[in-house]
């Protein structure tokens, strides 16, 4: 088994659309609301950092779940979605702590400010996984399953203890759990991926 | 020999990457290192022996996570006792000095308020490693791998308490030049120093050649001898095998190249292994160590970055003081944290780049405030803090709490207030304000309180206290009580910056109370000092014509390159008609016509507008009547369209917001005492979830339809939810949860409420809930948005 590795990747494109999706907004934003949005980008145009460690390790069906070498889970679900792979990615990844510093600043004396920038940081630290998975397939040719994460269907979030154990993202990009399992920073996912068996 | 005696005429060999190695030997993804001096000494032994005989002086115990987080207080005790031994172990036979250090890396959990670790246990955790190193004889402390000044502050504090032993500090930048929070190197130095450091420096995240600027803006700003661990570059995949792209030679003569520049320590953290040690040590052959100095740079700092003095004058906002601010005196004693936030964003806005903090009242419990304002104020604002009290209790929680190198406001020349302040300016770090009056009072002269100025430099440097760390005040005082005031505090600022070489600030202020037009006194009173070396001034940043000076003179004194800033202010100045351009598309979605200009900015959410628009039919109706004629219909109708689909969530939060405004204004009309309220409602995040965007959207929202609000934060216990119900006897309580890890904690409470506080509805709202999971935990309401949230609070009261 190999080591646990860290990327760290360019900014990938701003999707303002789906910022605005996650802020609760439909439609076209009036002026007002586009000066606000950006002043919240601006804060944020420096400073947020694109980090991922993962680790790569095989995949064997259990009778109840999936056994990764480094934890044996019990999820129906993660089994279906890893079937017809025998290798895996475990990753997290990370904007870094400047969301929840933006959030907590404005949280309480601009609500609104601190709704677009818990809206950025949703939306960063999505497309820095798709943006992860896209280089890995590219520089590797692999293909890859849809991300599974922990929280999803009946995987339990107490998988978080055994992810974190192994790939030590404390050291390695900054992130941690709370006592409830809750990561910091929040703008942090953790992910399992399949990875499919070349087609013969 | 101690390692410091060593250190003076030597460059210091350490050691290489340890993980890496064991790893090699068998140790598993993870399996916990530490372990490894118990359960395979051999191997451990083995890898420090290969440093000690590559030419490493000093070589870390296999102590890096060895903390009560992850290992029992038994446990933890053997791993350190036999790691210590394995190192020493290690260097049996060896001819020369040899040394071990205690290592200390993070705990794996972020501090408060990013995360939940609490600072005052983070040195716990850090004191227990500590005492045992001390207990089983490391030769020093190695602190390192740091990626947050907070958990790094506690590391360093628990060290100086729990020994004497000499200790190093050293943080991960990343490839951006700054720490996982945020710090550059000058904050890290600053903080380093002021705690009491003996070596301070850079380690781990990338190869040498990366981290180079990082270590040279070390080599520029330190005052004690810099260290450099750097990692063999980055790992990379070849034959499926894990090989880092910086071979040792490579590595050496970069590291050597920046031990010519001034580092005095060095040694490889990941991917670097004996040979790459053995490659340093010949390349360091023969090189002499370079002298370190003293760079004399007077700085605070905050978690980001650091405010150095000699730059340019520097402003210090005093908004955060209730003197003579009845505002302020209320919100202190209400425990309104939101109305101090947001004065220091605002005066942050304006330019302030320092906030004094001062928030004694006669009635209230200052030093527990003041701490509580600290922690709650560096949690939103990136700007170095003035902690301004006469209490020394007070001072020290709030030095201790401060992430950062603080402003110490102040000291003077009594001997009394010299033997409080000293110690703690001395174990915490800081410069401190001194002001000069004595036993005698504030001399009349400028030459006498030049001499109490020499007097407390004087004292200070008994404790250790370099004259970089000490600001003069030389006090300003009001020109309406004495014609010569303003005279002798200019002449005394030349004087300490020119014959003392130290740096001032003043309370710029006091000079013209008492007098009309006190900004055109005291704008011009600043130009006068600034002319005369005054490097800091305590000011309001919301006076126009001290903002206009302080630009001014940066433009006039050489220091605004371009005149670029001067424009630049100069443009941004308010006019009246800053946001009327503003489309009207978010009015429109209202579907409703509205009369006069606060209901438009109302339901444009124009903050701005909308306390200007207050501020006019003020003077024209009563404050009771702005409310029920103007604010309460915009709000519904904007609440009535987010209600129907057609306003959406930021633009519902912007009309609040401006509401917001203009009842704050009316509130000022209306005077203490005489805001009538629809009822009271107890919110809160519960125990285990700190989030609170969801809560404060409700909070803002109930608070614009008359609800008297009690906002207990995130991550409240049941107990503290229920004891605030009981005794308001309040009869609605909010609760918000967002992880289903937390939903339990929900349910607990609501059980409590139940047992205590019978006669109180609750509701419940978060992104993991449903009206049936409400059901089911007991909760009387699902608010399934903030809206919904106001409604049901309608139909309690």
């Amino acid at each position: 088994m190999q080591g646990v590795f860290v990327r760290e990747l360019g900014a990938p494109p701003l999707n303002l659309s789906e910022i605005l999706r996650y802020a609760g907004m439909r439609g076209t934003p009036d002026d007002g609301l586009s000066a606000l949005l950006d002043s919240c980008l601006a804060e944020v145009a420096h400073g947020l950092c694109y980090r991922v460690c993962f680790l790569e390790h095989g995949v064997k069906m259990t009778d109840t779940g999936v056994d990764f070498g480094y934890m044996q889970v019990d999820s129906a679900d993660l089994a279906r979605c890893l079937s017809g792979c025998d290798r895996a990615l475990t990753f997290v990844a990370t904007v870094g702590p400047l969301p929840d510093r933006m959030i907590a600043r404005y949280g309480r004396v601009a609500p609104t400010k601190a709704l677009l920038h818990q809206a950025i940081g949703a939306e960063r630290i999505e497309a820095l996984c798709d943006a992860f998975l896209d280089l890995l397939r590219a520089e590797q040719g692999i293909s890859l399953c849809p991300r599974f994460s922990p929280g999803y269907g009946d995987l339990s979030l107490t998988v978080q203890g055994d992810i974190f154990r192994a790939l030590n993202p404390a050291r390695l990009i900054g992130v941690s759990t709370t006592d409830s399992l809750l990561m910091v920073p929040s703008k942090s996912v953790t992910a399992i991926v399949g990875i499919k068996k070349e087609q013969v | 020999m101690t390692v410091l005696d060593f250190f003076k005429d030597n460059i210091l060999l350490l050691d290489g990457g340890m993980g890496t190695l064991l790893q090699a030997r068998g140790l598993g993804v993870g399996e916990l290192p530490e372990e490894w001096c118990l359960t395979h000494p051999d191997d451990v032994i083995a890898v420090h022996r290969a440093y000690f005989e590559a030419g490493s002086r000093v070589v870390c115990a296999n102590t890096f996570g060895a903390n009560v987080l992850k290992y029992t207080k038994e446990r933890l005790e053997e791993i350190v006792a036999a790691a210590i031994a394995c190192a020493r172990r290690a260097a049996e036979g060896l001819e020369g000095e040899h040394f071990v250090a205690l290592d200390i890396g993070p705990t794996g959990k972020l501090l408060a308020p990013l995360g939940d670790l609490d600072f005052e246990d983070a040195v716990n955790i850090y004191a227990q490693t500590v005492a045992l190193g001390v207990k089983y004889g490391a030769d020093l402390i190695f602190i390192e791998t740091m990626n947050d000044t907070y958990e790094a502050k506690a590391a360093l504090l628990a060290a100086k308490e729990q020994s004497t032993l000499p200790v190093f500090a050293s943080c991960a930048f990343g490839a951006d030049g700054k720490l996982m929070t945020g710090a550059d190197p000058a904050a890290v130095v600053a903080l380093f120093e002021g705690l009491g450091a003996d070596a301070i420096g850079v380690n781990c995240s990338l190869g040498p050649t990366a981290l180079a600027p990082v270590v040279e803006q070390f080599l520029s700003l330190a005052s004690v001898p810099v260290i450099l661990k750097p990692n063999a570059g980055l790992p990379q995949v070849k034959e499926s095998k894990t090989v880092y792209d910086i071979a040792p030679d490579a590595f050496a003569c970069e590291v050597a190249r920046l031990v010519s520049l001034g580092v005095r320590a060095v040694g490889g953290c990941c991917g670097t292994t004996p040979a790459y040690i053995a490659a340093l040590a010949a390349a360091l052959q023969g090189k002499k160590p370079l002298p370190v100095t003293d760079k004399g740079i007077t700085c605070v700092s905050s978690y980001t970055h650091a405010v150095n003095f000699a730059n340019a004058p520097i402003l210090i906002g005093e908004r955060i003081n209730p003197t003579g601010k009845k505002r302020l005196k209320e919100a202190l004693r209400a425990n309104d944290m939101d109305y101090i936030l947001a004065e220091a964003l605002g005066q942050e806005e304006q330019g302030a780049q320092i906030l004094d903090v001062n928030v004694g009242l006669p009635d209230i419990d200052e030093p527990a405030m003041l701490m509580r304002t600290v922690s709650t104020l560096q949690a939103v604002t990136a700007l170095p803090l003035q902690i301004d009290t006469a209490d020394a209790v007070a001072m020290e929680q709030a030095l201790r709490r401060y992430n950062g190198k603080a402003m110490i406001n102040s000291v003077n020349g009594k001997a009394e207030s010299m033997a409080a302040i000293f110690p703690l300016v001395k174990k915490y770090g800081g410069v401190v304000v001194a002001l000069t009056l004595d036993e005698n009072g504030i001399p009349a002269t400028a030459a006498a309180r030049v001499e109490i100025a020499k007097r407390i430099i004087a004292e200070a440097a008994k404790y250790g206290i370099s004259k970089k760390d000490i600001v003069i005040d030389p006090l300003a005082l009001t020109i309406s009580a004495d014609d010569n005031a303003a005279r002798e505090t200019l002449a005394a600022v030349a004087s300490i910056r020119q014959e003392l070489c130290v740096h001032t600030s003043l309370g710029v202020s006091n000079v013209s109370f008492g007098l009309p037009m006190r900004d055109t006194v005291t704008s011009t009173f600043f130009a006068l000092a600034l002319g005369r070396g005054l490097s800091a001034a305590i000011m309001n940043p919301y006076s126009t014509p001290m903002m206009k000076t302080y630009h001014a003179y940066r433009a006039l004194a050489g220091l605004d390159k371009s005149c670029a800033a001067y424009i630049g202010f100069a443009t941004a100045l308010p006019t009246e008609s800053a946001d009327t351009g503003v489309k009207n598309t978010h009015v429109a979605a209202v579907e409703t016509s509205f009369q006069g200009p606060l209901q438009s900015a109302i339901a444009k959410g124009l903050v701005a507008r909308a306390a200007r628009a207050a501020d006019e039919l003020l003077h024209v109706m009563p404050p009771l009547a702005v409310v029920e004629n103007e604010v309460i219909p915009a709000l519904n109708a904007v609440g009535v369209g987010f209600e129907k689909g057609s306003v959406y969530l930021p633009q519902l939060l912007m009309s609040a917001e401006a509401a917001k405004a203009a009842f704050e204004r009316i509130k000022q009309a209306l005077g203490e005492g005489t805001g009538a309220t629809r009822g009271s409602v107890v919110l809160a995040t519960v125990a285990g979830d700190i989030h609170d965007i969801g809560k404060n959207i409700v909070k803002l929202l109930l608070q614009n339809y008359g609800f008297d609000v009690h906002d207990l934060g995130r991550d409240v216990s049941p107990e503290a939810i229920a004891e605030c119900a009981v005794s308001l006897r309040a009869p609605l309580v909010a609760l918000s949860a967002l992880m289903t890890t937390t939903v339990p904690a929900m349910e607990k409470t609501i059980s409590l409420l139940r047992e205590k506080a019978p006669w109180c509805r609750v509701m419940v709202g978060g992104a993991v809930l449903t009206a049936e999971y409400a059901q089911m935990i007991g909760a009387d309401y699902y608010a399934c948005d903030a809206m919904a949230a106001v409604r049901y609070a309608e139909s309690v009261m």
